[in-house]
């Protein structure tokens, strides 16, 4: 074993009591860190999997039609024009199948859905509720919501005459899979109520959607809403959650569509989800802060304590960059023994977390996902603030005076 | 080696210098030590004796003065080669012991090599064994300092100072804190080395017994060399010389 080595384990072996205090201060740094990270994403995680497990990541909707002035005012002449905002009707998005074939093609992106949406009603003998008609490519729909997964009765079928409806709809209107119930809407022209087969009922985990979600086919939705071979809206999702709303201003520059991001629709929540991480990393750079003090407030108090045999090292002939890097040394290996013991620690505390907290059901809160990267990350920041750490005593030891030092 | 071992010129060494209480201890030292030469550094307490062996040690610089080891002059040295050069041609033995607490005997003979050579092999550890036998510590290789009595601790300093062989040993009141008894054969066994391998030994003493059994005897008062004599001459004067 080489010097270094040699004397910093010796060293830590001698001070066998101060060793044990940092190596604990350290372990439970990493044990607070690694748990309190993974404690949050997994919250966060959950929160957004619930959020936007039926919701589409990025909405693409026409450009909104906006009145411009006709008249342009004569030479001298100041015109002082007064401008209504129009009123938005339901309208096909240009080019659809062209902008569905690039968007697929745009890398980012997961899933593509082009759908026909609008107003209607859903009536069955005296009872009528107003609900939100989507006209969807089942197959392709399914990778944006995953309705399939979410199906409580029937089956996620929307072909020829048949519907799909939310468990409350379906309660609303008292029907259950296989009765018939009508479809209405405003629009001129429209095939007006026609009867449809509920095919199946889901339950989207929110009773808003399953009062007014009603599934049907593409081409039904189509000449419901009076646009015929349109398509009012594409759903999008994407592959980093958090690179949405980038995206989307992205795409909204270059096809000159309106593309609404999640991000923007659920704002509150990504606030709510910023401010966590924030708190969290101050909650780490505290955590961390402490920890560094620790082990050096210990090294330095060694430092002194060790004058002596730092100077007779030094009259044996090590050199001052050899006994800083004993100190060094010392704090790295404090710091692998610290987050080695510090892992398991927070496994532990994770673990016993989640048999004890409980959702109300007695269900688990969320899946425990331990992550390589975060103990691997872990145990790099706790190496490198350990060496930072012995980084001042470090140097106090290799600056010592030896004559001084040995005249003790 | 042509020359001498070493060679102090008007050296001079203050502390504190340019602040108010700067303390002068060396006023201008001349003094040239030859290979293989067993030398007592003698002086009333204050006089400057471990001021100077510290110098020579490499340990501190001086204020002022030329000092020339095995033919280098050290003034103009970098840290690291000065570092080398204490490594490989001084061995210190100090007056309490100031041997590694946390390492055993061997441990401690073997220091030296581990800073100098890097990681200890079994030969190492085979001549650091011999050289404790040497010294009459055969039985205590394992031992913790603190296990070991007064003389069995400068027996082991010794033999640490001596495990690189080197052409110089600076040694402090080696046997300052030690009873008659021992002080007799730590002294001896440093005879025997110098004799047997020819290292040059320079010994701060108090005690006039010891220093007349020295080659030369070298007299500091107040931070100049008051006495300097050689062999023939001590027998007679060394008692009166004596200053405690
Ligand atoms: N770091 C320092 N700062 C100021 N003065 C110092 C320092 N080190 C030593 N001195 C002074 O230098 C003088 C000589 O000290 P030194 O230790 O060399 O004497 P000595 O001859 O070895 O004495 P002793 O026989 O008691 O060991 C003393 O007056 C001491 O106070
Ligand atoms: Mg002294």
């Amino acid at each position: 074993m080489p010097f270094e080595w040699v004397v910093a384990l010796r060293f830590l072996r001698e001070g066998r009591f101060q060793t044990a205090l940092i190596v604990v201060g350290a372990s439970v740094g990493v044990a607070v860190v690694i748990f309190i990270t993974t404690l949050v994403t997994g919250l966060q995680a959950n929160t957004i999997k619930r959020v936007l497990g039926a919701q589409a990541h990025i909405v693409v909707t026409p450009r909104q039609e906006v009145s411009r002035p006709q008249l342009a005012p004569a030479a001298g002449e100041t015109l002082l024009p007064r401008i209504e905002a129009r009123a938005q009707r339901l309208r096909s998005i240009d080019q659809w199948q062209a902008l569905a074939a690039e968007l697929e093609r745009t890398p980012g992106i997961g899933a593509v859905s082009p759908i026909v949406s609008g107003a209607g009603f859903a009536l069955r003998g005296d009872a009528s509720k107003a609900v939100n008609l989507i006209g969807v490519d089942p197959a392709r729909h399914d990778r944006i919501i995953h309705l399939t997964d979410k199906m409580i009765a029937g089956r996620f079928a929307v072909q020829a005459g048949d519907v799909v409806i939310g468990r409350d709809l379906a309660a609303d209107l008292g029907a259950a899979v296989g009765d018939r119930i009508r479809l209405q809407t405003a629009q001129q022209g429209a095939a007006v109520s026609d009867a449809y087969t509920v095919a199946g009922l889901f339950d989207l985990g929110s009773r808003a959607a399953n009062r007014t979600s009603v599934f049907v086919g593409f081409r039904t939705a189509q000449s419901l809403l009076d646009l015929p071979g349109g398509a009012s809206e594409i759903d999008v999702t994407v592959d980093r959650l958090f690179g949405a709303e980038a995206l989307a201003q992205d795409l909204a520059a270059r096809t000159g569509q309106s593309f609404d991001s999640w991000m923007k629709t659920f704002d509150q929540l990504v606030a709510a989800i910023h401010a966590q991480d924030i708190t969290t990393a101050l909650i780490r750079l505290f955590v961390i802060l402490i920890v560094a003090l620790g082990i050096a407030s210990v090294l330095v108090v060694w430092v002194v304590q060790k004058r002596r045999e730092i100077g007779i090292l030094r009259a044996m002939g090590a050199s001052r960059g050899k006994i800083q890097r004993v100190f060094l040394l010392q704090g790295a290996i404090v710091a692998i023994a610290g987050s080695t013991i510090g892992s398991l620690l927070s496994s532990l505390m994770l673990f016993v977390f989640l048999k004890v907290a409980r959702n109300a059901d007695g269900s688990q809160i969320f899946d425990l996902d331990l992550s390589p990267t975060l103990y691997v990350t872990a145990a790099l920041v706790a190496v490198a603030v350990g060496l930072l750490a012995a980084a001042v005593p470090a140097r106090s030891a290799a600056r010592l005076d030896p004559a001084q030092a040995i005249r003790m | 080696m042509d020359g001498p071992l070493l060679e102090l010129d008007a050296i001079r060494k203050s502390y504190g210098t340019g602040t108010e209480v700067e303390t002068r201890v060396l006023h201008g030292i001349d003094l040239s030590i030859r290979a293989g030469e067993f030398t007592a550094l003698v002086g009333p307490s204050g006089s400057g004796k471990t001021t100077l062996l510290n110098l020579i040690g490499l340990l501190e610089p001086p204020t002022s003065g030329s000092y020339r080891l095995l033919g280098r002059e050290t003034a103009a040295l970098p840290e690291q080669e000065i570092t080398l050069l204490r490594a490989s041609s001084i061995g210190f033995v100090f007056q309490f012991h100031h041997l590694l607490p946390a390492f055993t005997a061997v441990e401690n003979v073997l220091m030296p090599g581990l800073i100098a050579r890097g990681p200890v092999t079994a030969v190492d550890r085979r001549r650091a064994q011999a050289l404790l036998a040497d010294v009459g510590l055969a039985d205590r290789v394992d031992f913790l300092p603190r296990k070991l009595s007064g003389g069995q601790q400068q027996r082991v300093a010794i033999a640490r100072a001596l495990s690189l062989a080197p052409p110089l040993v600076l040694a402090d009141e080696p046997t300052g804190n030690l009873d008659t008894h021992s002080a007799d054969d730590i002294f001896a066994l440093m005879r025997r080395f110098n004799e047997q391998a020819g290292t040059a030994f320079l010994i701060v003493t108090h005690d006039p017994r010891l220093a007349r059994r020295c080659d030369r005897i070298v007299q500091l008062v107040d931070g100049l060399i008051a006495g300097d004599r050689t062999n023939e001459a001590i027998a007679t004067a060394a008692d009166s010389t004596m200053a405690r």
